[in-house]
């Protein structure tokens, strides 16, 4: 079974975003990691791996910056990557590039975030799906390979939606789709070992362009009334928060 | 441009005779993509191993430690510098340094970490027989089997040598039978492998043993109620006839001492490396709980008390992992230059370290104190909440404490460095004598003004360093020959000298990570990390001058002593640069990063 695993590069969750004049992401001292939920897709793929016997290909659209974060999906248990030299400057041009790689190989699978934690567009496994003519189930929380059937969990309002589908798909995987996994210091070591093809990206047309970013305004600090207080909040409510 | 790791090779404490140059050094900046890869996956395995489960760490629920040690096992972390045959990773051993720093902001696992990977394995790794490797190793690098060392006494504490317990040959020859008591014996509670230092018969010197839980007569005390790191378990164990093969024993009878003497070289700055990523993420901490907590309407960090603080903390931080990283290269170094002369890898290793067990001890002492100030004015910030026990300081401010205790406590390392500088000194290893002689003349001579030309980064400081050393050989040589053998006794002297050197060493590693990094990422970028490396030295000019002054205060009188005091005044001169100003800028670096910024 062969196995695709798309990643993105992304600020660690945790970073305390900025901007260059609004124009574009800081990205001084910013720390780049696995998006989070590519993460998950990633641990599965490396499970079935494990457990049924794959070879597990990992993917990113990125410049050579992105190689750090390809290689600690080569440390966490993935067999070779690819590179595809570009910016990835919106969901449809990664969609083609994933798309276009994907009609070469003979994957069975093809995993990823449900989204990316940057821009969070949650667009890309749909696009993927729709261009291969594959199923794409998002969010994607459980997946179980029977033969060429999977069986699959997927979170709706207020419960679950349990889903079958013939291989090959796309899925957009959440957790607790696998448990997480920190490489092993083996699996760093051989990291650099393992295949890292880098490939020119096809021709797309973008479709979106970004102006300009600005950061959500400051929280502020947050007033708190007891029960006895109502004229107070209604009066704080009119004359401090103008919202009555 | 770019630097890479130097492969010079230097001599233990050569840095007091001579100036190190900053290509001589390695900076944590070189780590290569990989070991940052494994330093990040410590991050992670803390993040979901450690910090979720730290209340039922530190209620020490039992399992819960050796299953996360086993974890750390899984992932590779239990033999970093093992050879591969044991399932190890044959690391080098400033990697080793890299993964226990970043393990150390684990607290009590922190302590079980270094007890089972140091002074728990390494006994076996470099003292053991094929057999012996071939037996215990993997099981302990694979943490299946968790690890013990059981050298201090109830009355056998800092004088490590002077334990009771004793080895009995039985009559057929197969076997000892020990009997004693040790203390203070982190993991003991789950071990299930001990070393154990004890005297065969009448020996006046310890051997050691490797003991297996399964061997009869070992009992236990409870747990200690410890201060800190609750975690980790501490237990006192009782050996009652204990009976252990013969086959068990490790090296050679009445050779103890050596084993765990060079165990303890490598625990001490393995120790530095780990309070060192403890005091790293607690200013993370403390930086983001001031940029948090309001009052007077601001974030407490936009105060210039807070600020200095946070500054400080950075300056401190910075300055012990330059030295931290500077030591575990040029330990490396050694350690290959050793193989490369055909000495076997296990030997070379233990040498290589041996030859740095000077700035082993210097880095024990150092940043363990590093460490102290960090929690300490961590708890500060925090204000009340540093005292409650519902925020991170409080727990961390208890953890930091047995670091000046353990492995030696730091008055006995602090001795134990002077020490083992005047015996290499005798031994003629360095020549300590003959520069010690012309500070000793230059005293008295007609000053020169030393004019540096100042265009180059840190020329001044530079000259201030050379000054700190000669600082350091005109109070030792003097106490040398006022003292002569009996200089261990002067313990108070000996104390002096040792703070002298340890500022001397830390800055002088700090001004040249600091300039090896401007080559590589340019003037900008280093502008408050060039400020850091100033105000370190600015600090521990003070420190050596109070230090100075006190010894000359001691070991001369009348005019002698006023020209020591003379020659130090000139020694400890300094260009003073804009201290508050330089302290806000570190601090708003932080602050705007939420987090560390070096
Ligand atoms: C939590 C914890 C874990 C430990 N883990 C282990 C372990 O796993 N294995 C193990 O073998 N040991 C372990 N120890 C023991 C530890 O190494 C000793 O506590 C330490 O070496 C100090 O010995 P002591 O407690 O007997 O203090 P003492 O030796 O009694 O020292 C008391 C004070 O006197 C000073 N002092 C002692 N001798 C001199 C001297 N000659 N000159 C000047 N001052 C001196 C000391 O610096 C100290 O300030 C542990 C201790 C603790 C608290």
């Amino acid at each position: 079974m062969n196995i695709l695993v798309c990643i993105t590069h992304v600020p660690d969750t945790t970073t305390k975003i900025k901007f260059v004049d609004g124009k574009e992401l800081d990205k001084n001292g910013v720390q780049f990691v696995i998006g989070p939920y590519d993460d998950y897709a990633l641990a599965r793929a490396v499970e079935l791996k494990e457990s049924l016997g794959a070879k597990v290909t990992v993917l990113n659209v990125g410049k050579q910056e992105t190689e750090p974060t390809i290689r600690k999906a080569l440390a966490i248990g993935a067999d070779e990557a690819i590179r595809i030299d570009a910016e990835p400057s919106d969901a449809i041009f990664v969609a083609h590039q994933i798309a276009h790689i994907a009609k070469q190989n003979s994957y069975d699978l093809i995993l990823m975030g449900r989204e990316s934690s940057d821009y969070n567009g949650g667009l890309v496994h749909g696009m993927v799906g729709e261009m291969l003519g594959w199923p794409s189930v998002s969010p994607c929380m459980k997946l179980d390979l029977e033969g060429t059937n999977a069986k699959m969990q997927k979170e709706i309002e207020g419960g679950k939606e349990l889903l079958e589908a013939t291989l090959p798909l796309v899925a957009g995987c959440q957790e607790p789709i696998a448990e997480w996994k920190i490489p092993n210091m083996r699996g760093i070591m051989s990291a650099r070992t393992k295949p890292l093809n880098v490939v020119e990206a096809i021709s797309v047309e973008g479709a979106i362009s970004y102006n300009s970013f600005d950061l959500p305004p400051e929280r502020s600090s947050c007033k708190f009334f007891e029960v006895d207080q109502v004229d107070d909040l209604v009066n704080a409510l009119k004359e401090e928060a103008k919202v009555l | 441009m770019e630097t890479k790791p130097s492969q010079k090779i230097t001599k233990g404490a050569e840095f007091i005779i001579k100036d190190a140059k900053a290509e001589d050094i390695f900076i944590p900046e070189e780590f290569s993509e990989e070991q940052q890869m494994m330093e990040q996956a410590c991050h992670d395995f803390m993040n979901t191993e450690i910090f979720p489960h730290v209340e039922r760490i530190e209620k020490l629920e039992e399992g819960l430690m050796p299953s996360i040690l086993k974890k750390a096992g899984d992932l590779g972390l239990l033999g970093v510098t093992a050879p591969e045959e044991y399932g190890g990773l044959s690391m080098n051993f400033n990697t080793s340094m890299l993964i226990t720093s970043a393990l150390g902001p684990s607290g009590s696992f922190s302590t079980t970490y270094g007890a089972h990977t140091g002074i728990g394995t390494l006994p076996i790794l470099y003292y053991g027989t094929k057999e012996q490797k071939e037996k215990y190793l993997p099981k302990l690098i694979s943490g299946e089997w968790p690890a013990a060392y059981c050298l201090t006494e109830p009355d056998a504490g800092s004088d490590a040598n002077s334990g009771k317990t004793k080895a009995k040959l039985s009559e057929d020859g197969k076997y000892y039978s020990i009997t004693g008591q040790k203390m203070w014996i982190s993991n003991g509670g789950f071990a299930e492998l001990f070393i154990v230092f004890a005297k065969i018969d009448d020996d006046e010197n310890l051997t050691a043993f490797i003991v297996e839980k399964s061997f009869e007569g070992i009992t236990m005390n409870d747990e200690e109620e410890k201060m800190g790191i609750k975690g980790s378990s501490t237990r006192q164990v009782f050996f009652t006839d204990c009976k252990v093969p013969v086959e068990n024993m490790l090296y050679e009878r009445g050779k103890g001492f050596k084993i765990a003497v060079n165990v303890l070289n490598i625990g001490r700055i393995k120790l530095a490396a780990a309070v060192q990523g403890a005091s790293k993420n607690l200013m993370d901490t403390a930086i983001n709980y001031s940029n948090e907590r309001k009052q007077f309407g601001k974030s407490i960090s936009s105060f210039g008390a807070i600020q200095t603080k946070l500054a400080k903390m950075a300056v401190k931080n910075y300055a012990l992992e330059s030295a931290n990283y500077r030591a575990g290269n040029d330990i490396d170094n050694a350690v290959q230059e050793l193989i490369e002369s055909g000495m076997s890898k296990e030997e070379a290793k233990l040498k290589g370290v041996e030859e740095f067990a000077i700035e082993s001890a210097i880095m024990k002492v150092h940043g363990s104190e590093v460490l102290d100030f960090t929690v300490d004015e961590g708890v500060q910030i925090y204000g009340g909440m540093g005292y409650s026990a519902d925020a991170p300081m409080e727990r961390a401010y208890r953890d930091a404490r047995i670091s000046r205790i353990y492995e030696g406590t730091n008055e006995i390392n602090r001795m134990l460095a002077v020490g083992m500088v005047f015996k290499r000194a005798m031994k003629g290893s360095i020549d300590v004598m003959t520069p010690a002689m012309e500070v000793a003349k230059e005293l008295t001579s007609i000053p020169t003004l030393s004019s540096s030309n100042d265009s180059d980064l840190f020329d001044k400081e530079k000259a201030v360093l050379k000054n700190l050393k000669k600082t350091l050989l005109m109070v030792a040589g003097k106490a040398a020959q006022k003292f002569g053998v009996n200089l261990n006794d002067e313990q108070e002297v000996l104390l002096n000298l040792a703070d002298i050197m340890i500022e001397t060493y830390v800055t002088e590693s700090v001004l040249l990570r600091t300039e090896k990094l401007v080559l590589l990422k340019g003037d900008d970028f280093c502008k408050n990390r060039i400020s850091a490396a100033k105000l370190y030295l600015v600090d521990a000019v003070e420190k050596i001058s109070l230090a100075a002054k006190e010894a000359i205060s001691y070991v001369a009188e009348g005019d002698e002593q006023k020209v020591m005091l003379m020659g130090l005044k000139r020694f400890t001169k300094y260009e003073l640069p804009n201290i508050h100003l330089m302290r806000r800028e570190i601090a708003q670096e932080m602050i705007s990063n939420n987090k560390y910024c070096f």
